[in-house]
């Protein structure tokens, strides 16, 4: 397998205060990645700092082995990358279908096709197209944020907490849609608060605490480990 | 009674160019452009110094050279305000500054502008046309001059332009998403720098325009502008600040109320209805006819 993405002691923050203090990672191509850790751990942080939102102060970034410290997000997206932030992650002014066409803002064209395969994934927001995002459900308002996300058929996905704030059964769907997105090829690298089910889904995941790797093992080794168990997952 | 209305729907046009502008840049920079209104009247001074008299278009006061002098004012405060935004805005936005830094620095641009304005054409009133035009005569008693009409023309081909852009192009679509969410359309692989330059292009032309087509239904002053701007906030608040249809409606509602007010009111106070409409939208409905409530 190849890797896709590689952070390699990432040290960044915000203002003059460092959140992370030199982090690494690995993402290799196909993968489910898994981030967790305890509030204030750094790991929105990470992921804004893989994607060129947040400055790096030291440490280097590769996407398929080649430098990619400093891009900024515009940059990151033409590399096939994709960031599904935690909050406020679609235009709620803009219909469903105009939200899938910012998806794809970059693109020169294919976006009917493109447009057909992402209504094949999310067949709930083929039902409704000029219907505004802001009316959506949360639920609802969270898949259109994956689909905005796939319009550029990336092939790293980040997603920075998908399932919070949302109902316990909507989480089981999206956990489920982020597994078929994977199943079609895209790697993912995942930052979740629900720690339990991150681990479950991923193929391996690191633990983070206070903006430094504490452990990395696979997601099922985490799952069962006492120390995860104890100190994360809540007994 | 209809004369008035019509009057004022004049005048709502020429608010309208002003505050879909105003409302762009709100929506795009979150800030109040309090040089909004002195742009207007850079606008109608540029394209005073640059209208050559001669000809007459039809039955106007003016010939072709009003065209080029508007079109030479509408490119020159566009990119006026490109520049100001590089030099002023756009650092200030790169060190986050808040929204009342960024109000207060566009008071000072307004000073600015006012003042080039005091000292290249002085206090006095100018004219582009001297002369009566004579006015026709249309049903219910409504008297309407030709180069009315042309400024209603003129003003609702533009605001239908705008709309084109806006919610058939590609550009206008990447624009209501920077207004919605700046980050968001930074992730999308949106240059939003560009879209930024955009809604100080089309701002800027629009208020040029605007103040053009104010000097043609009145006269020029170095406070025209300044004296707009209430008008102009009032109608992008009453609609909803950040939605260029609430805009529109904002900006005919304070048009035709400030012209129906002088039926009771001496014309001087007209600028109070604008005042009274806008602490009624505020106290009933503080987002304004098409605002969005805050998320």
């Amino acid at each position: 397998m190849s890797v896709i993405l590689e952070a390699d002691g990432i040290v960044s923050g915000y203002g003059e205060v460092d959140i992370l203090h030199g982090v690494s990672l690995l993402v290799d191509e196909g993968e489910i990645v898994s981030v967790i850790g305890p509030n204030g751990a750094g790991k929105s942080t990470l992921l804004k700092a893989c994607f060129g939102l947040l400055k790096l102060r030291k440490g280097k970034l590769l996407l398929h082995g080649e430098e990619a410290t400093g891009l900024p997000p515009q940059k990151m997206v033409r590399k096939g990358v994709s960031f599904v932030p935690q909050s406020e992650n679609v235009f709620p002014s803009l219909t469903i279908v105009e939200n899938l066409q910012m998806g794809a803002f970059i693109a020169r064209d294919g976006f009917k096709r493109r447009l057909d395969e992402i209504y094949g994934l999310f067949p709930a927001l083929a039902e409704r197209p000029n219907v505004k995002a802001g009316k959506l459900s949360g639920g609802q308002r969270q898949m259109l944020a994956l689909a905005r996300a796939l319009m550029l058929d990336p092939r790293l996905l980040l997603l920075d907490e998908p399932t919070a704030s949302l109902s316990p059964l909507m989480v089981g769907d999206i956990l489920e849609k982020i597994r078929d997105i994977n199943q079609k090829g895209v790697a993912i690298l995942i930052v979740e608060q629900n720690a339990r089910e991150a681990l479950a889904l991923c193929h391996r995941g690191y633990v983070l605490v206070m903006g430094k790797n504490a452990m990395e093992d696979t997601g099922q080794n985490l799952l069962n480990s006492e120390e995860v168990g104890r100190l994360y997952l809540g007994g | 009674m209809a004369e008035l209305i019509v009057v004022g729907l004049i005048v709502g046009s020429i608010i309208a160019l002003g505050a879909i502008g105003l409302t762009l840049v709100y929506g795009i920079l979150k800030f109040a452009n309090f040089a909004h209104g002195d742009l207007m009247t850079l606008g109608a001074y540029i394209a005073f110094l640059a209208f050559r008299t001669g000809g007459h278009l039809g039955p106007l006061s003016f010939g072709p050279g009003m065209i080029a002098a508007i079109l030479a004012a509408m490119a020159f405060v566009a990119v006026l305000c490109v520049v100001i935004d590089r030099l002023v805005y756009r650092p200030l936005r790169r060190r986050n500054a808040n929204l009342v830094i960024l109000a207060m620095a566009s008071l000072g641009m307004a000073i600015i502008l006012r003042s080039v304005v005091y000292l290249r054409w002085g206090p006095d009133t100018h004219f582009y046309v001297t002369g009566i035009q004579q006015a026709h005569n249309f049903p219910l008693g409504t008297k309407l001059k030709p180069d009315q009409m042309f400024i209603g023309v003129v003003a609702v081909l533009s605001v239908v332009l705008v709309y084109l852009l806006l919610y058939r192009t590609k550009l206008g679509r990447a624009m209501r998403a920077t207004a919605d969410n700046m980050d968001l359309a930074r992730v999308s692989g949106i240059d939003t720098e560009h879209v930024v330059v955009w809604t100080w292009l089309i701002g800027g032309s629009l208020a040029a325009l605007a103040g053009v087509l104010l000097g043609i239904q009145s006269h020029l002053m170095p406070e025209m502008g300044f004296d707009f701007l209430l008008p102009l906030f009032s109608a992008a608040i009453l609609g909803g600040v950040g939605s260029p249809h609430g805009a529109l409606v904002g900006a005919f509602t304070v048009g035709v109320s400030q012209e129906l007010s002088t039926e009771w009111i001496s014309p001087a106070y007209k600028p109070v209805i604008a005042f009274v409409l806008l602490f009624a939208i505020l106290l009933v409905r503080p987002q304004g006819i098409f605002g969005a409530k805050k998320q």
